[in-house]
């Protein structure tokens, strides 16, 4: 017994030797015009606002407390690096620490709750309210009673970041295929087996999904609550960087920092995409691309 | 001899020893859906029964009830002797596959269940493989895969715990019918080779016939048995049964029964 009618995978594979027609080859230079357009384009944006962005402070004779030029933003950056440096260290400190424990929180909340209708019934209206209230207004509360500001920090980062992976894992959980569910049944399989081979894989595309979302929220909820706590000294991150700047009225730095926290966020959401991307790429609709 | 052959050589000389009796089983839904009235079937050892009839009468609720994912109302499923570990498979319409896993992680799954290392049944994983065709595609996810074959990786890991007993709920179902006519052809091949009893639900006439030693025909609205065909033709069967008169007649006096099982509904 052979199998002959199914070829496809070959032929997936198998480079085409025959000679594309023109709708082809209009094709692939579409494509690949569109490839060098995808990071010329922006780049070119880029350069354009810069250009603007200093000619409007020259020509207006614009101040540098009110609007520095972009050069002495990049002048700023380098010389105050020590500075910044640091309180990048501890902004990213507390972004990380709270993305991890949002991680565990959520994942942990969720396997509770898809293993238990009863506890999901008891405390999921509490996870949707902690969600919807400002954190700015709750934060205030939580350095009066928390003493550590680093636990502070963090509490409050956690708090922004682990709804949408609590949200995101808890419905990956429930969307196994009810098929697979049956056949696990049949093979008298184990609730942690169920939860182990069956619930957690299908769970995983959501939540990296909602990974994604709360490194950025983390990173927000680092800042903000930083903006909260206010203090200075030791440990300071970029938040506080940016208020004290704004008191001295040393508007390039504030652009720095600014600069800084707007890159930390492109990176950490950067590195989450593709953390995500290499656990998918094998097998998950997202993460293939089409051949035709 | 196979298993297959022995259990026959019995079959010939009388009835063959049981494997499972369905007696009187009723399954009803909420309060007055009757999904399935009475129902009474001894399973014999080697049996390929077809649970024949138009939806809504009960086969695949009978099919669940044997795979004890849902117990009967009333009534009982008894197994001859006492059901081990991999004594059971199914094999549904879906190829109900891990999409994350690869062709031989698939296989691997009961065995996974039964708390055993892959290293240890690699050998029964490739075998079961190799028996639906696919040992060149163990490492490929279900993706690259044609809808046909995904239905053999299922099939393959109902075959790979050697089960006494394999379900099919209308498997090829969603197949094309060139697909669907090789995979009954190999099916038949396959149990020549490991001897297991099959319960296949089906609605097509022509696959139970071509298929099956009995051909159980059900009726809706309840659910229930109306009469049992034997298809006397021996195994193994081949691609010139189907062609032959006698497949044809077969497949006339089944349609009858089935339009005489529509029929007595429509006296209701």
């Amino acid at each position: 017994m052979t199998i002959t009618e199914d070829t496809r995978l070959q032929d997936a594979t198998t480079p085409a030797a025959l000679p594309a027609d023109a709708e082809e080859l209009a094709r692939m230079r579409r494509r690949r015009a569109e490839k060098i357009g995808q990071w010329l384009l922006p780049t070119l944006v880029v350069l354009l606002s810069l250009v603007a962005w200093d000619r409007i402070v020259v020509i207006n004779e614009i101040p540098h407390y009110i609007l520095p030029r972009p050069g002495l933003v990049a002048k700023t950056l380098v010389e105050d690096w020590p500075i910044l440096f640091d309180s990048l260290l501890v902004t990213l400190q507390i972004t990380m620490g709270a993305l991890a424990i949002a991680v565990l929180g959520g994942v942990g909340l969720a396997v509770l709750f898809t293993q238990s209708r009863w506890i999901e019934m008891s405390f999921f209206p509490y996870a949707v309210i902690l969600q919807v209230t400002p954190i700015v207004s709750v934060a205030p509360l939580i350095f009066i009673y928390v003493d550590s500001k680093i636990a502070g920090l963090l509490i409050c980062a956690w708090i922004v970041a682990f709804f949408p992976i609590l949200s995101n894992t808890t419905l990956g959980l429930r969307s196994a295929d009810h098929n697979l569910r049956d056949l696990f049944n049949v093979y008298g399989a184990t609730r942690w087996q169920r939860l182990r081979f069956l619930q957690l894989p299908s769970a995983l595309p959501y939540f990296l999904g909602g990974l994604r979302i709360a490194g950025g929220l983390s990173l927000i909820g680092a800042v903000v609550a930083e903006y909260v706590a206010g203090t200075g000294g030791i440990g300071s991150g970029l938040a506080f960087r940016i208020l004290e700047a704004g008191y001295r009225l040393n508007i390039p730095r504030m652009f720095a920092a600014l600069l800084l926290i707007a890159l930390t966020g492109i990176v950490i959401f950067a590195s989450l995409s593709f953390l995500s991307h290499m656990l998918l790429r094998k097998w998950h609709e997202s993460a293939i691309k089409r051949e035709t | 001899m196979t298993a297959l052959a022995a259990s026959r050589a019995s079959a010939d000389a009388g009835a063959r020893p049981p494997l499972l009796s369905v007696s009187h089983v009723d399954k009803v839904f909420g309060r007055d859906v009757v999904a399935l009235s009475d129902m009474n079937l001894e399973v014999g050892q080697g049996d390929f029964i077809s649970l024949l009839g138009p939806s809504g009468c009960g086969k695949s609720t009978a099919l669940r009830l044997i795979a004890g994912l849902s117990h009967p109302s009333s009534g009982t499923i008894r197994w001859a002797q006492e059901r081990k570990d991999g004594d059971l498979s199914v094999v549904l319409q879906e190829p109900t596959l891990m999409p994350w896993a690869t062709v031989a992680q698939n296989v691997f799954l009961p065995f996974r269940l039964q708390g055993r290392r892959y290293r240890a049944v690699r050998d029964e994983i490739l075998e079961a493989l190799k028996l639906v065709g696919l040992e060149k595609f163990q490492n490929a996810y279900p993706r690259e895969l044609s809808g046909g074959m995904k239905m053999r990786v299922s099939i393959a890991r109902a075959l790979v715990t050697r089960p006494r007993l394999m379900l099919m709920d209308e498997p090829f179902a969603a197949l094309d019918e060139i697909t669907r006519f090789k995979l009954n052809n190999d099916i038949l091949a396959m149990r020549e080779k490991i001897g297991c009893t099959v319960i296949f639900v089906t609605h097509s006439v022509f696959e139970s016939v071509f298929l099956s030693d009995r051909i159980v025909i059900m009726a809706a609205r309840p659910g229930r048995v109306i009469r049992e065909l034997a298809v006397a033709e021996p195994y193994p069967r081949s691609e010139a049964f189907r062609t032959s008169p006698d497949y044809a007649a077969q497949c006339r006096a089944a349609s009858e029964a089935l339009k005489e099982a529509m029929g007595a509904h429509d006296d209701h």
